[in-house]
């Protein structure tokens, strides 16, 4: 792996990114857009908003995210662009950094401005520091990054790909603790779910929101980077240089 | 050519394939696969699809899985880490990123590999595509867009270049400066390894193989291949081997 490399590929990516409007579309506006027919829905109920706007504000970039990166990442190993890669000095770090970097910096820029739209415009108010809300969304954003990178190794077309989406994203979402309380959950339910990368990202969110010691979120935070870093290296592991 | 091989063969040839054997799930596409490809030559290799032609090819950059056999490329394991900036590769479709433009993919690829970006331009004017050098991949025709691909094997200017059916879909015109540049190519040194299932362009390499259901049926020259067969032209005389492998 060297620095050049993995550069050149975030650098190239990116470009990519930016010739894809679409992309961009629904990696920085469709989450704010998300959020602000949420806070419509509720204009009437205020409590609704306040109380599943913090958990709603992480999912979107998360399911977002790992669409995009899912989908991407196989475009590359259909159009035979990955092989011609393995037959050059690219290491497969450099590859699935190259790819971690550029989303990773799409999901700053989706973060932000989310959660600023949220923050400043639909209302949403959390006790704890609203940077806290943003450092959250991050690393929530950049789970569905990480995800959508291992997940592209199953699939071998966009179709699959699409089809992982719900496979992997809505049973964390059912027991991520979204809509209830884990600990309300059967106990074999509220095990699995300790396991599920989103509902720790859920439980940070929801400790900001509640205004908890910053501790108890890194502490959460932290275990959601764990998640991260397996899954960018177990999809780099799933780079093979030769195949059938 | 099975047994162990001398130290020259090794040390001489470009590409030493010995005994190789690959499978595709249960098809057998080579079983026990040996034949030496010459430096500073170009080889073609042509038969018809399905043959075993790209599968070969594969072997030889190091991205096909192996079963059995060894595959060495300039004295080193077939895609090993020291010898890939050598081994330049151009597959059968355009492997480019069609959502950028002629000079931004030629850039990542020439720093993917370490190579200064007066390279770029160098390969750019090889392909003559100086034109279309900012131009979006996606609105090039299918012949540029694989010319394209052939300037990212050319960065760098590597020792080997494997290309597999670089002249598909291109006009005759385009097809002969091509061969032109190919040939100005192994004058400078470089082992050229050209796929192909026109059989007219065996005529213009200096080696031949000719793959057909995962065999070698003929390794020669193309002067010895129509001498040997009595014919005229190449795809004439690769009949007639077919004919008298099948008696």
């Amino acid at each position: 792996m060297t620095i050049t490399r993995t550069l050149a590929t975030a650098d190239r990516v990116l470009r990519q990114l930016a010739r894809d409007h679409r992309s961009i579309l629904l990696l920085l506006v469709m989450p704010s857009a998300l959020i602000g027919l949420f806070a419509w829905i509720a204009v009437d109920q205020p409590t609704l908003f306040q109380a599943f706007g913090p958990p709603v504000l992480v999912l979107f970039p998360f399911i977002l995210m790992f669409v995009v990166t899912s989908v991407t990442t196989l475009r590359e190993r259909r159009t035979g662009t990955l092989e011609r890669l393995m037959t050059t000095p690219l290491g497969k770090g450099d590859f699935i950094a190259g790819y971690g970097i550029a989303f990773g910096l799409m999901a700053c820029l989706q973060a932000i401005i989310t959660v600023t739209f949220a923050v400043w415009v639909c209302g949403l108010k959390v006790a704890g520091p609203v940077w806290w809300l943003g450092i959250v969304a991050v690393v929530d954003a950049l789970l569905g990054t990480a995800l959508g990178l291992l997940a592209s190794a199953f699939a071998r077309t966009e179709f699959q790909a699409a089809q992982l989406m719900p496979a992997i994203t809505f049973p964390q979402i059912l027991l991520g603790g979204f809509f209830m309380s884990r600990d309300n959950m059967p106990p074999l339910l509220s095990a699995i779910s300790d396991w599920l990368p989103l509902s720790h990202a859920v439980d940070a969110v929801k400790a900001v929101a509640r205004g908890d010691d910053w501790s108890d979120v890194a502490r959460r935070l932290i275990i959601v980077c764990a998640y991260v870093v397996l899954a960018i290296v177990l999809a780099s592991f799933t780079l093979r240089r030769q195949t059938e | 050519m099975n047994g162990p091989l001398s130290e020259t063969i090794l040390t001489e040839a470009a590409v030493v394939v010995d005994g190789l054997t690959v499978r595709r799930g249960k098809a057998t596409v080579f079983s026990n696969l040996s034949l030496s490809i010459p430096r500073g030559e170009i080889t073609g290799v042509l038969g018809p699809s399905g043959g075993g032609k790209t599968t070969l090819l594969r072997a030889i950059v190091g991205v096909q899985r192996i079963q059995g056999g060894t595959v060495t490329v300039l004295g080193e394991r077939a895609g090993s880490a020291t010898i890939r900036h050598r081994v330049g590769y151009a597959t059968q479709e355009a492997s480019v990123y069609r959502d950028l433009t002629v000079e931004q993919n030629l850039r990542y690829f020439a720093r993917v590999l370490g190579v200064s970006a007066d390279e770029v331009n160098r390969v750019i004017d090889l392909v003559d595509l100086r034109a279309q050098t900012h131009q979006g991949v996606e609105s090039l025709s299918g012949g540029q867009r694989s010319r394209v691909s052939l300037a990212i094997a050319m960065l760098g200017n590597p020792s080997v270049l494997v290309l597999d059916e670089p002249t598909v879909g291109l006009d005759p015109v385009l097809r002969a400066d091509l061969w032109d540049l190919f040939r100005s190519l192994a004058a400078n040194g470089t082992t050229l390894i050209i796929s192909s299932h026109v059989m007219d362009e065996a005529m213009r390499c200096d080696r031949l193989l000719l793959v057909r259901e995962g065999e070698i049926i003929a390794d020669t020259t193309p002067d010895a291949l129509l001498a040997d067969t009595g014919q005229d032209n190449p795809e004439a005389a690769f009949l007639t081997l077919i004919r008298r492998e099948e008696a």
